[in-house]
């Protein structure tokens, strides 16, 4: 599997307090994501969104995680066989993780390219195939990892801090 | 600029019922492609665009849209208007292209969105 990282400048030290904490998340959201439904497809950042704002975090943060949660939902109901997106709510940051069951990114430095996109007809009469899902997932989030390999699953997971 | 003001320049038609104009709009963005639209996280924004779907009505769940003005004569389905009347979220339609509102309403002030 290859593996992508990208880490905001500023955000190392938070990131290696966060490997060494032990405490769960206190809040586990679980939504599924099924292949090309557009009726439905957002609504689970949607939800995490409007969970955020009810505990106060900051309309700034709040935007850049609905943002990169609803680029990384719609990356899954476009691209894969479907999947699922499991946030892990903390007192100060979120974790989103993206699983799909396939089929995989050939190449994932080609897909970071704003502008490269393999989105199908479907897809783009939708207004989606930009080729800035995973740019803006980036530009938004403080920590992101992909894993993924072309035939295998993908895994897309973020890190946004608001504490 | 208020949403009346752009209504009227747009000789635009006001879809869904208990609509406020009243709102003060600062800028606008407009774009045909939605991850170009999720680039407008900055500051509150108007929309033109020519997507009449319902993810177009679920971007404002995401970022802070003022209202939504649909070009070249487009009219979203009822279901998208009634997505949009739960929102509270002012949807209107014009004949003019986007090139032609985004011309006229920039003539008359309004800036472009930062991104």
């Amino acid at each position: 599997m290859a593996d992508y990282w990208n880490i905001a400048p500023g955000m190392e030290n938070a990131l290696k307090e966060l490997f060494s904490r032990k405490t769960p998340a206190e809040v586990t959201l679980e939504f599924v994501i099924p292949e090309k439904d557009f009726n439905n497809a957002g609504k689970g950042s949607s939800e995490v969104k409007n969970l955020l704002k009810r505990l106060g975090v900051d309309s700034d943060v709040l935007r850049r995680i609905a943002v990169a949660s609803y680029e990384a939902e719609i990356n899954v109901a476009a691209h894969s066989i479907g999947g699922k997106m499991t946030s892990l709510i903390y007192e100060d940051m979120i974790h989103i993780k993206f699983e799909d069951s396939g089929p995989g990114i050939a190449d994932i430095n080609q897909a970071m390219i704003p502008g490269f996109s393999t989105a199908d007809d479907l897809v783009r009469e939708f207004g989606f195939g930009a080729g800035l899902g995973l740019p803006n997932i980036q530009k938004n989030s403080d920590a992101l990892h992909i894993s993924s390999e072309y035939g295998k699953p993908t895994l897309v997971e973020f890190l946004i801090f608001y504490g | 600029m208020t949403l009346k003001d752009i209504v009227v320049l747009l000789e635009g038609e006001v879809l869904g019922t208990e609509v406020d104009l009243s709102r003060d709009v600062p800028c606008a963005f407009g774009s045909d492609l939605i991850s170009d639209i999720l680039m407008c996280t900055k500051e509150p924004t108007l929309l033109l665009t020519g997507l009449t779907n319902n993810q177009v009505i679920r971007l404002s769940d995401m970022i802070d849209v003022v209202a939504i003005i649909f070009v070249r004569g487009k009219r979203p389905l009822l279901d998208v208007i009634a997505m949009a009347e739960e929102r509270g979220l002012p949807i209107v339609t014009t004949k003019m292209t986007l090139y032609r509102s985004s011309g006229l309403l920039y003539n008359a002030g309004l800036r472009s969105c930062k991104i």
